[in-house]
Order: C-alpha cells, then structure tokens, then sequence
C-alpha cells in the first residue's frame, strides 16, 4: 500500500458550510458527558456500596425506597442516558481504530447502537413504570406497606 | 501510552458492565423474587471480587477521563500532563483504599 502525503502547503479542507460538524459534538459530548458522570456515578455507588451494608442491604425493598422519590429516578435516568451514550460512542471510536473489514466493521457499529437505543428505551420505562404495590406482584412477595388487594 | 491503552480497556469493561446491569435492574418490573434472586448473585464472593475490580477499573477511567478534559481545555494542561498522570495514580490508590476494604468486608461478613 502506498500512501500519498499531502504537500504540507495544502490548505487544511474546510468543512462544507451548513454541515453539521458531528465528530466535534461527539468529542465534547464525552468531555461534558463525563464530568457529569463522575458525579452520578460516584454517588450511585456511595450509595449503594459504601453506605451502611452495602451490597449485602440491596433488595427490591431497597430500590423500592429509592424510586419512592422522583430525585432516585431523575438521577438514574440521567445516568443511563449520558453514560449508555457515552459509552455507545466510546465503543464506536475503538470499533473504527480496529474493525478494517467494512462490512464487520458496519456490523459492529449496527449493534452498538441497536444495543444503546433498546437499553435506553428499556431502563426508562423501568424506572418511570416501576410501582412497588403493583397487582401484578403476587400477595407472598408484596412489600409490608403496601394496600392489601 | 500506557494511560490510554488503561482508558480504552476500562472503558470497554464498564460499556459491557451497563448493557448487564440495566437488564439485572429490568428484574424489578418482574417480581420482588426475580429480583431478589439475581442481587443474590451479586451478593456472593467471587461476585463481589469482580465488583471490587469493577469500581476500581472506573475510579481509573473517571480520574484519567478527567486529566484528558484538563489537558485539552485548561491552557496549561499539556504541560502538567506528566504531574497530572501521578495524581491520577495517587487518586487511584487512596480511592481503591478507600473502598476496597468496604466492599469486600461486605462482601464476606454476615449481615446482621
Ligand atoms: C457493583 C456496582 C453496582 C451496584 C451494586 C449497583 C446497583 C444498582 C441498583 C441497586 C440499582 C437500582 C436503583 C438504584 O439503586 O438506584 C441500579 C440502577 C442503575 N445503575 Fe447501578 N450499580 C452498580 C454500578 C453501576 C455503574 C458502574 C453504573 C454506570 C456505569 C451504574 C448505572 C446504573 C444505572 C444507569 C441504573 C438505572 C437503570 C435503569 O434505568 O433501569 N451502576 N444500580
Ligand atoms: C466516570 C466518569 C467518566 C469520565 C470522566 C469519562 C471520561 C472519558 C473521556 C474524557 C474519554 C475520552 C474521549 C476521547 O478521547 O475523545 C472517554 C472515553 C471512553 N469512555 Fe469514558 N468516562 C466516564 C465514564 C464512562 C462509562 C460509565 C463508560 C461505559 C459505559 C465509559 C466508556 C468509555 C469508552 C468505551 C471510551 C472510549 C475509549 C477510547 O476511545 O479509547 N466511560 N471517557
């Protein structure tokens, strides 16, 4: 393969006007993305690992009490919105630096963002839709300050 | 180099960690039980080791995240690129210090 370099006197090309620069959006996106995701991920897992028993106190009646308050859902919501983004897109850089066959390549970054929208839409509904006294839970497992049916 | 190969591979772990954890967290819509029982496994030690490895993988990749966003943004950032790496490993350290000791003494005691 020969590779043709261009004279240094070349005039950098332009982007064509009126196009929208999307690589230079995705590069800021994963610089704001990640400041805010320091913060929401590092205090999910204060929360949920550090504090009292940590991992050992999860249940559904802790993550019951959590989605009891709009705050735990706003938050995860964000949280899965910036970082299933930012890591969809991390992943499509290193897919492009390594997948050199077009059609792995375009395959790859097809499931890459199949992946991310079905993830995205499947966590949300989750936490908007989530009702800890659901009827559709069966009696034995309901939580204690639930209505009986 | 070392610090970007760190990045990638951290990156990779923590993108592949999310697409599991948000169908583990999917169990909720399922029943208390169905989501009981997978918490369960996160709750035994081999588990809770990779959870540990985990945390530490995303401590790296959120401190040396933030040293690439100084060193493109902050005017003098290229130059304490050097220094900034050794805060980032100090970080790092106290971090998994910080946490490690938690987590796994969580991990293997009995609640009570
Ligand atoms: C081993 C460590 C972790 C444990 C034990 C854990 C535990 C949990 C629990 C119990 C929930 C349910 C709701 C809540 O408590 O807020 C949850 C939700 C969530 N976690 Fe984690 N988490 C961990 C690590 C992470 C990491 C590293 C990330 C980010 C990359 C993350 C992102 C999320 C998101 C986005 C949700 C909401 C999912 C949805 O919308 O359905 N978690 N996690
Ligand atoms: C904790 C906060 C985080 C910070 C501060 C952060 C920061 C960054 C930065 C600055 C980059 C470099 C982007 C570039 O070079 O253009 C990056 C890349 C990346 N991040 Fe994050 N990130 C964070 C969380 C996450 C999470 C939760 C995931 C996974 C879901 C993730 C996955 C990736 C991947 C796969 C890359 C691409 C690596 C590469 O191109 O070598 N990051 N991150």
């Amino acid at each position: 393969m020969s590779a043709i370099i261009e004279s240094p006197r070349q005039p950098q090309q332009r982007a064509s006007k009126g196009r929208v620069n999307w690589e230079k959006y995705g590069w800021l996106y994963m610089r704001a993305s990640g400041v805010l995701l320091i913060i929401l991920i590092f205090g999910h897992l204060f929360v949920n690992l550090v504090q009292g028993e940590g991992i050992k106190a999860i249940d559904f009646a802790f993550v019951a009490g959590k989605y009891a308050t709009p705050f735990w859902q706003i938050w995860d919501v964000v949280m899965l919105w910036l970082a299933m983004i930012h890591g969809s897109n991390g992943m499509r850089t290193i897919v492009n630096d390594y997948a050199s066959n077009p059609l792995v390549r375009r395959i790859l970054l097809g499931a890459l963002f199949v992946a991310a929208v079905v993830l995205i839409v499947l966590g949300t509904l989750v936490v908007f839709t989530f009702d800890p006294c659901s009827t559709l839970i069966p009696a034995d497992q309901a939580l204690s300050f639930c209505p009986a049916p | 180099m070392w610090s970007w190969v760190l990045h990638r591979i951290t990156g990779v772990a923590i993108y592949f960690f999310l697409l599991v954890h948000v169908l583990d967290t999917a169990m909720i819509r399922v029943s208390p039980d169905a989501y009981d029982a997978v918490m369960s496994t996160y709750k035994n030690p081999i588990m809770g080791l990779g959870e540990t490895a985990l945390v530490i993988a995303i401590m790296f990749h959120a401190f040396n995240g933030l040293r690439i966003i100084l060193i493109d943004f902050w005017s003098k950032g290229a130059k304490y690129q050097r220094l900034m790496f050794w805060v980032v490993i100090g970080l790092w350290i106290v971090g998994t210090a910080g946490f490690a000791p938690i987590h796994l003494y969580n991990v293997f005691t009995e609640p009570h």
